[in-house]
């Protein structure tokens, strides 16, 4: 069907066609992004997830496209791998904790208890740190963290060291990265929960402890793991935050890094990479029990 | 160890008269020529030079070519341009891995190529032999920088020496006592700086502690520390095990150990020179030192691309970064040696080349220079295999734990 330069007649009979067959219609609107969502974002996960049976040649550093298992037998068979696993796993579960911890009452506050002006200033507030950069952020977690930044200054008095760089270091800056995150979905989550049930709560006389636990909570959980699929996938992966303060540990997104840039061994890379993609799968299947996918 | 490395130059010395000699029996010897044993694609040089094809595209680390918009005083690309008519398209690249990945592509002419990068671009195909009778400067080349292992295959040179530098021992003069003259301070497990030491970031660094194991531990039998069996590789890797435990961070972003060094986290490691002038700088007393063992260090060199679209400008390119009053200003911006001998004439500080130890061939003698372990021993042994560079990788992350 071509267009001549007519006015009218093929434009119309296209809008025609399209009025006729609602079908065409929907795939005409949708093909863009379906292309970008099948090939740009799920191809590169396929991709990935193929390059990570194949190998390089040791000295050219080209990869040889030769299907084996090579790759995913060095991750099992050394140690080291399960070791950086678990303890990002960890970093990552202890950055959801401590978010979810801070964010719950931030959040609490900003939906039942601010003024609706308050209201609008305080989202604002939570959404500012997302306009910094990301490394100034953290380099700014350096400086404090060092043994003559602003933490030691602070403890010192009392004999205590400030903890340096290192593990807890990553987790407290992931912790303030990510924050935003965990707040804004509880505090959508909360927003729906209406007033009037609180109320009824008190007017049947159960104390604050207990409105929380048999009101509050079970409406809050769905958007609390919602929160957490951000923190914990987000601090999962990242290998940047623990390269300024981590010291010398390391996490899966280093081993990566590392062995794309340091080693040019994509495959071996790719295969390190399926370990969080899987993690991520089962806890997202997970969590989708509890219909918190309804809350993003 | 010295003994041995005068002998390598000496060698690598009658390689290059043959070479000059127009021969290619310069090959099959082991040390001062080739990695043992591999040989590369046959790619042809470039006979003659043409005009310019009016842009040149290049793969560079970062201050090898300004054109002044990070710094007006630094500007070695415009003067360039006009001189040539070769407009510079320059690709930064933050790590030799990256340079070798760019250089694939195939969209680049030249590239400024470490010595951990080099002989993969050479095995790869991915660089041409270059043809040095057509870079006028590389007669001014300091001759230990020649027909290196790491820049020539068989006598053929696949690149102009650009400039060297030495991964030093730096201290704080105030938080650490004795200065120190051993890479054992950053070995020592009883270390009483336990916690404020510091490592490169890199699995190259191995080749730190195999230096170290050279000279402490002669029975391992370590003559180049890229190339290490299976045995010495598995002492050098526990010896970096054990280090990580005095170890207060790895560093590989020159930035963050400067910060380090500065607030006083970090009081002793290894460093590069311009890291220590930008501390002095900032009135941080600290102080670098060359240690008896000797150190790794690099030495870059400008190859060519074997598929280059723009051959004409990117040998004009080479022979103007060489040029001694570029190769001058590069040098001393930069903080390292320059290749070119009549460079030191011209930098602003006229002590630069004596404290960079530029014309101080004995100096570079006890620097083993960035070299790509392959499983052909490099240093000519050919009853055993050697530990190639991703298992070099995998090690250091196992080191890191």
């Amino acid at each position: 069907m071509s267009i001549t330069a007519t006015p009218g007649g093929p434009v119309r009979r296209l809008a025609g066609l399209l009025h006729r067959r609602p079908y065409l219609r929907l795939a005409t609107l949708l093909s863009a992004p379906l292309l970008w969502l099948v090939v740009a974002y799920l191809g590169s996960l396929a991709a990935l997830f193929a390059a990570a049976f194949w190998t390089t040649d040791d000295f050219t550093g080209e990869v040889v496209k030769q299907f084996n298992l090579d790759n995913f037998q060095e991750l099992w068979s050394q140690t080291v791998y399960r070791t950086i696993t678990v303890r990002s796993v960890g970093v990552a579960a202890a950055v959801t904790v401590i978010d979810a911890a801070v964010a719950f009452p931030m959040a609490f506050y900003m939906a039942k208890i601010a003024s609706p002006r308050a209201q609008r200033w305080l989202v604002i507030a939570v959404l500012t740190p997302l306009w910094a950069s990301y490394l100034v952020k953290a380099y700014a977690w350096r400086i404090m963290f060092s043994g003559s930044g602003v933490l030691s200054w602070i403890l010192d008095p009392f004999g205590i060291h400030g903890p340096g760089y290192g593990l807890p270091a990553t987790i407290t800056t992931l912790a303030y990265l990510w924050l935003p995150y965990m707040i804004l979905p509880i505090y959508a989550g909360l927003e729906r929960l209406p007033n009037s049930l609180l109320d009824a709560a008190g007017d049947l006389g159960a104390r604050t402890f207990r409105t929380f636990r048999t009101v509050i909570w079970p409406v809050a959980v769905p958007a609390v793991i919602a929160g957490s699929i951000f923190t914990f996938s987000l601090s999962l992966g990242d290998y940047i935050t623990v390269k300024i303060v981590g010291g010398k540990s390391q996490l899966i997104g280093n081993v990566v890094y590392d062995n794309i840039g340091a080693a040019d061994n994509l495959p071996f890379a790719a295969a390190v990479a399926t370990i969080p993609v899987v993690i991520m799968v089962i806890y997202l299947v997970a969590v989708r029990r509890t219909g918190a996918l309804d809350n993003l | 160890m010295r003994a041995t490395r005068l002998a390598l130059v000496a060698m690598a010395a009658v390689s290059l008269l043959a070479a000059g000699c127009g021969g290619k029996s310069g090959g099959s010897h082991h040390g001062g020529t080739g990695a043992g044993g591999f040989t590369p694609p046959n790619i042809p040089a470039l006979t003659s030079l043409g005009q310019g094809e009016g842009q040149v595209n290049l793969v560079s680390w970062a201050g090898y070519v300004e054109d002044g918009s990070n710094n007006k005083d630094l500007d070695w690309v415009h003067p360039f341009e006009q001189q040539t008519g070769c407009k510079v398209n320059n690709k930064v690249a933050g790590t030799s891995d990256e340079m070798v990945s760019l250089m694939k592509t195939g969209q680049y002419d030249a590239v400024s190529a470490s010595g951990d990068a080099s002989l993969r671009l050479i095995a790869g195909g991915t660089v041409a032999p270059v043809n040095t009778s057509l870079v006028p400067n590389y007669a001014d080349i300091f001759p230990d920088l020649k027909n290196k292992p790491w820049n020539s295959v068989n006598g053929k040179m696949y690149g102009i020496p650009h400039g060297r530098g030495a991964n030093m021992l730096m201290w704080r003069t105030d938080k650490v006592t004795t200065a120190p003259d051993s890479w054992s301070v950053v070995f020592d497990p009883n270390s009483p700086y336990k916690g404020h030491i510091t490592a490169y970031d890199s699995p190259i660094y191995i080749a730190d502690a195999a230096l170290y194991l050279m000279s402490t531990q002669p029975a391992l039998g370590i003559k180049d520390p890229y190339a290490l069996d299976q045995k010495q590789f598995d002492a050098a890797v526990n010896l970096l095990k054990e280090q990580k435990q005095i170890v207060g961070e790895y560093w590989s972003d020159a930035t963050k150990i400067q910060q380090s060094f500065k607030a006083g986290d970090t009081v002793l490691g290894t460093t590069w020179q311009v890291i220590a002038n930008g501390l002095t700088g900032e009135k941080t007393p600290v102080q670098t030192v060359l240690p008896k063992e000797g150190a790794t260090g690099w030495s870059d060199t400008w190859m060519v691309a074997a598929k280059a679209q723009h051959p004409n400008c990117a040998y004009k390119w080479l022979d103007w970064v060489v040029s001694p009053k570029v190769n001058a200003q590069i040098a001393e911006s930069w903080g390292e040696a320059p290749a070119n001998s009549k460079a030191c004439t011209l930098t602003e500080d006229k002590n630069f080349c004596t404290s960079y130890h530029a014309a101080d061939a004995p100096y570079w003698t006890k620097v083993h220079y960035w070299n790509t372990p392959i499983t052909q021993c490099l240093d000519g042994r050919k009853n055993v295999k050697c530990v190639d560079y991703s298992k070099w990788t995998q090690a250091w992350t196992q080191i890191k734990g």
